[in-house]
């Protein structure tokens, strides 16, 4: 049952999920929205399982064409939205008729959306995951990022259950071009460094890292050591000086020293960093990562 | 052997760290412990993965926390599991070496001093150990090699390296499970998939086989 077509397909239009977790040990990198935080609120605007898959949209939005009625949903990065050239707005469920075209415009913040619509995006589950991890082409729609006259299917329709919006929620995170993300420990003096230094999103960042430039990491900081496996969110600082924070497609191992890793409440707000965006760190507790999780969690209602 | 060093990476995520070492011992214990603990089942668990000296614990922490964690690898600790009791494979993997398929058998050989002959010799002398897996799906970090013809990588990767393609890099050899680019030497490619999504097993190889490389 084919249901919507991409009429353009934006910069790096992706589908994403939670991501293909149970397989690092085979060396299988996760990947999943970037963005957890506006993926689960988007599904949750429509009553989609939180697992189900959504697009997720980089920095140029795509025009997508719904084939039957459907209802969808836009969370995260702010663009200007139209549905048949009429505004329409993001984080409220919005019904679309067969034959509508979805068009994304002006990027006002942030640099991620997602894309629910009713009853999930049905690509075919690759080890118990619908997300696109690019480099291996594996998962999501034939392995890759959406293009032009891709058509793509949609899952069984939900009923109930849902937000009609979400504007009461008040503590959505705020998606400006520039940042604090909370980070955890590992090596102190590392971590001190990051605390301190002013870092800008390199344009070489991508779902796999992100490169941050600025403030060089102190000399003969760390060589190459034996490989060990890394958590999403960690910073690793590598003998060039230049830290890199380790994105959902990272590979599941690396060899740099691990200066410190962002907590999991705020990985949608590195998710929305765009290259040139700046970025600052402030280490925090695991009381406090444990805090900062809870509340968002309150707010998407979890269950 | 010191007991591990419980490390937190974050709040989603601890780590074991042994020896940083590349020892067979200390990567079997890593193999043992990664093994009772994905046993444990314990909820909230997303991954195990054990590495050349290290068990990382990969979590949900929506469920479940360090501390909770901690707790459970110390009591492991206190009665490890013997790695003997750990089932490992023996897992034989056909290799055609030189030619078009391992283009750098030539250059391992003049490295090593000795015949492309003798090169095959020694990788396919005895088993490898498989340390860990990583860098791409499926991709088995396997050795020790044989000191005389542990050629370091390339200095500059190939921008394509063949599916099967077996390689060295230093005391390292793996076999690249898709065409990507990469650095390894590569005497040798063999026809065996080492990950395939559809089957029953998607991956051939896991931490703690045995491979015996097998020249046909």
């Amino acid at each position: 049952m084919a249901a919507l077509s991409i009429v353009r397909p934006g910069m790096l239009t992706t589908v994403q999920d939670r991501g293909r977790w149970g397989y690092q040990s085979s060396g299988v990198p996760v990947s999943g929205a970037l963005d957890w935080f506006s993926h689960r609120l988007a599904n949750r605007l429509l009553g989609n399982d939180a697992g189900a898959a959504t697009l997720e949209v980089t920095l140029m939005g795509p025009q997508l064409r719904f084939e039957r009625e459907s209802a969808f949903a836009v969370a995260g990065a702010e663009f200007r939205l139209t549905l048949d050239d009429t505004s329409v707005q993001m984080n409220e469920r919005v019904e679309a008729r067969a034959g509508s075209l979805l068009k994304f415009g002006e990027r006002l913040h942030g640099a991620r959306a997602y894309i629910a619509v009713d009853g999930g995006i049905d690509v075919p589950e690759v080890l118990g995951s619908r997300s696109t991890h690019v480099l291996t082409g594996m998962g999501g729609y034939q392995g890759r990022a959406l293009r032009t006259g891709d058509v793509i299917e949609l899952g069984e329709k939900r009923s109930g259950g849902f937000f009609t919006h979400a504007r009461e929620i008040t503590s959505r995170p705020l998606f400006l071009p520039h940042g604090t993300l909370r980070i955890i420990a590992v090596d102190q003096r590392l971590t001190e460094y990051l605390t301190v230094g002013r870092f800008q999103i390199s344009p070489r960042s991508d779902r796999m890292g992100y490169r941050l430039e600025g403030t060089a990491s102190p000399a003969a900081a760390t060589g190459e050591l034996i490989s060990t496996a890394v958590p999403t969110g960690a910073i690793q600082v590598p003998p060039s000086g230049e830290p890199i924070l380790l994105m959902n497609d990272h590979a599941t191992t690396g060899g740099y020293a691990i200066a410190a890793v962002v907590i999991t409440a705020d990985l949608p707000l590195a998710g929305q960093l765009a290259p040139g965006d700046r970025v600052e760190f402030e280490a925090c507790s695991l009381e406090t990562a444990g805090e900062a999780l809870q509340q968002m969690e309150v707010v998407l209602g979890a269950s | 052997m010191t007991p591990g060093q419980v490390v937190a990476l974050g709040d989603s995520c601890l780590a074991i760290r042994f020896e940083a070492t590349i020892d067979p011992a200390v990567n079997a214990r890593c193999v043992a412990l990664a093994w009772s603990l994905e046993h444990l089942a314990m909820r909230g668990v997303r991954d195990v993965v054990p590495t050349y000296s290290a068990v990382t614990i990969h979590f949900d922490p929506r469920v479940t926390d360090c501390e909770a964690l901690r707790t459970k690898v110390d009591a492991l600790a206190s009665v490890p599991v013997a790695a003997s009791a750990i089932d490992t494979r023996l897992i034989e993997v056909p290799v055609r070496y030189g030619g078009e398929c391992g283009p750098d058998l030539a250059a391992v050989a003049a490295f090593g001093r000795c015949t492309e002959a003798e090169v095959v010799g020694l990788h396919t002398a005895a088993p490898y150990r498989v340390f860990m897996l990583g860098f791409l799906p499926g991709f088995a970090y396997m050795g020790p090699v044989d000191a005389r013809i542990a050629m370091p990588r390339l200095e500059t990767p190939r921008l394509k390296v063949a599916a099967g393609s077996v390689g060295i890099a230093g005391a390292q050899t793996g076999i690249y499970p898709c065409e990507t680019p990469g650095g390894w030497r590569i005497i040798g490619r063999t026809a065996l998939s080492l990950f395939d999504a559809t089957r029953s097993e998607p991956f051939l190889l896991r931490a703690g086989d045995r491979v015996k490389f097998v020249a046909v």
